[in-house]
């Protein structure tokens, strides 16, 4: 066992990487949770984006290209769940498991003829100087481009949600539809852009995946991380500074996981690769075991059906 | 103009309808899927649903009709309790692995006496406590710490994922198979096999379980109170309460019975088709089960027929990937279509579709 290994500079680094799928994921679910929808179909948005993405990418030589398509990718497939739940007044829990199965299929069906192909790699930000001080250049100044943008969304939406009229119409379709609907708003539009809007983050944190992390298409290889931001948007109270710390937090514990493997330490390898899951299931228990509290923060509305009779 | 009028009950001539009318259009759009694959859409279609049990080769694959069709049954009655009741276990597929686990486990550590009497009974105890046990987890965090069964129950998929791995190529491993991973296979067992009980049907144990299961749950739902409680909490929780039904207890029932059977399903599979456990010994009965529980309108006689619908579409999809080329993942995405297609159309049960203007109230 060898932890002198592990460095912890590049600890950090790694981990703001290893985090921004799970990132980009929950802060498009804490939209789509705050508009009062609950969508499960995360796992199934961002599998699609991450073939949407890698096939764009490899097709066309440009990752930028790949991650836009990815967010469409995501968006189009969260419209299904948009048409399904909003005007065919489906149950939200059944549709998002189904979105979930179908994207996980079509997933597959579409990747293909990708498996063991290489992306076009994407290069990290350098800002010359910057990048090159030492830890700080490191941490900061020489990511991937996505990670400052995740970082931007968790920033604009906490912006979106506090400060703008937008936001403010968002949050009471999601606390009180009926009310909201007697003010004139309306509530299904409110929800679909919500709702397209969790599909394309959720697209993006998937290309992140396959473009960036991993660097390769394997079928199912999103493995539970948009399930793990659904349970972080639990986590984070429905804050989006919140969704940073969570997902940062959980990004933390799979890459330091993974260096515990690398580093040979004594604990069985099965056990360091469920502990994420173990720590999310640990953390939800601990937020939820706050009733009150818990009960105080979800929106009031969230997973109801939304019927305007007369 | 089309809006909708919520009907003052449920149709039940729709209700009966829908998974007709949702299995017909996703042949449709499966078939443009197919279509779009390069594949003839007609042919695939009858690939898939006509020659499995009409076609030349109809003996063999009668057979595995039933070998599929019971865990998916088996999984789905307990999943569709819990789901009339709003209690989402959607985690199956890791109790029907850590049932397969312990069922195999007590197996293995009567290798190799003889007493099949003895040993195949308590293995499938043995299969029934672990997913029983493995439900719990997210049942008593619900009742204890009032979080989400949802994705509890689903993350401990990947948890017994994990424990599946560490068991195939540690402590279940066969001592005498030169190092490769994978457990002693159960069918050279005596004692332990599951095996065809008449030759050529795919009739195992597993299936004679989810017959017994399909009658049990019916018998639950029309005639006990326990079934009558579970109704009455899904439609509202509210009156459930005020006739003195306990939340928790209803939790804990609903989790524990889906959790028993799919560790049971796991049991005989592991025991039976399979043979042994191995690191890819899942192939995901736990989640298409979700949609046979749906497609049966979470009643035992629909999942029975549901079942043996899905079970068609695994056989008639291998029979395409063989003489078609279709990919196995279209298969996947086909499943998933027929539950997209099965909600949308469900609104016609609930509400009626009615065309032209409002009239003024």
């Amino acid at each position: 066992m060898d932890l002198s290994s592990i460095n912890p500079v590049l600890l950090v680094a790694s981990l703001m990487v290893a985090s921004t799928p799970i990132l980009l994921a929950a802060i498009g679910e804490l939209v789509v949770e705050k508009s009062g929808v609950l969508n499960l179909g995360v796992e199934g948005m961002m599998i699609v984006g991450a073939v949407c993405g890698f096939a764009t990418a490899v097709a066309t030589g440009s990752p930028a290209l790949g991650f836009v398509v990815a967010a469409i990718g995501g968006a189009v497939l969260s419209s299904l769940f948009g048409v399904l739940t909003q005007f065919l007044l489906s149950n939200q829990v059944a549709t998002g498991l189904a979105l979930t199965l179908f994207g996980l299929g079509i997933s597959a069906l579409m990747g293909q003829g990708y498996v063991g192909v290489r992306p076009p790699s994407s290069p990290r930000l350098d800002l010359g100087p910057l990048s090159d001080l030492p830890v700080v250049g490191r941490i900061l100044f020489s990511h991937h481009p996505m990670v400052y943008l995740s970082l931007a969304l968790v920033a604009g939406v906490w912006w979106f949600l506090r400060s703008t009229r937008g936001g403010l119409v968002l949050r009471a379709v999601g606390e009180s539809h009926d009310a909201a609907h007697a003010l004139g708003y309306s509530v299904v539009t409110v929800r679909f852009a919500a709702i397209l809007f969790g599909g394309a983050c959720a697209g993006l944190g998937g290309a992140f995946l396959s473009l960036v992390i991993v660097p390769q298409w394997t079928e199912g290889m999103t493995a539970g991380q948009g399930w793990i931001a659904l349970a972080i948007v639990v986590f984070a109270s429905w804050r989006p500074w919140r969704v940073l710390i969570g997902a940062y937090l959980f990004g933390g514990v799979t890459v330091l996981q993974l260096n515990l493997q690398a580093a040979g330490v004594a604990i069985p390898v099965e056990l360091l690769s469920m502990s994420p899951y173990l720590i999310t299931i640990a953390v939800l228990v601990i937020i939820s075991s706050d009733r009150s509290r818990a009960a105080l923060n979800a929106p009031a509305s969230l997973g109801r059906v939304f019927h305007a009779s007369k | 103009m089309i809006r909708l009028e919520k009907r003052a009950a449920p149709s039940r001539t729709w209700s009966y309808l829908t998974p007709l009318v949702a299995v017909i259009a996703t042949m449709i759009a499966g078939g443009l899927m197919f279509a779009a694959l390069g594949k003839d859409p007609v042919e695939a279609i009858r690939t898939i649903f006509w020659d499995p049990l009409f076609g030349e080769f109809a003996f063999y694959y009668r057979g595995q009709l039933l070998v599929k069709a019971g865990p998916l049954i088996l999984i789905a009655i307990g999943l569709a309790l819990g789901f009339r009741a709003g209690i989402w276990n959607i985690g199956a597929e890791g109790q029907y692995i850590m049932g397969a686990i312990c069922g195999a486990a007590v197996g293995l550590a009567f290798y190799p006496m003889e007493a099949r009497w003895l040993i195949f009974p308590l293995m499938i105890l043995g299969g029934a406590v672990g997913g029983f046990l493995w439900a719990m987890i997210p049942g008593i965090l619900k009742t204890r710490f009032n979080t989400n069964e949802i994705l509890v129950s689903l993350l401990l998929v990947y948890v017994a994922e994990q424990i599946l791995a560490s068991m195939s190529l540690g402590l279940l491993r066969n001592p005498e198979g030169a190092g490769f991973p994978g457990s002693r296979n159960l069918r050279q067992y005596e004692s332990a096999a599951n095996n065809e009980l008449i030759a050529g049907t795919g009739m195992h144990w597993g299936v004679v379980a989810a017959l017994i299961a399909v009658i049990f749950a019916y018998i639950l739902l029309s005639r006990h109170i326990m079934g009558f409680n579970i109704r009455l909490t899904g439609e509202s929780p509210r009156a459930a309460r005020f006739a003195g039904v306990n939340p928790n207890r209803l939790i804990l029932f609903c989790l524990g019975l889906s959790g028993a059977l799919a560790g049971l399903a796991g049991l005989f599979e592991v025991a039976g088709p399979a043979g042994q456990i191995s690191i890819d010994f899942n192939v995901g009965y736990g989640f298409t089960a979700i949609i046979v529980a749906f497609l049966g309108r979470l009643h035992p006689i629909g999942i029975l027929l549901a079942g043996l619908l899905m079970a068609l579409t695994y056989i008639g999809g291998e029979a395409a990937q063989s003489s078609l080329g279709l990919p196995s993942a279209a298969i996947q995405a086909f499943q998933g279509m027929l539950l997209f297609f099965l909600l949308a159309f469900d609104v016609l049960t609930h509400f009626r579709v009615k065309f032209g203007r409002e009239a003024a109230a």
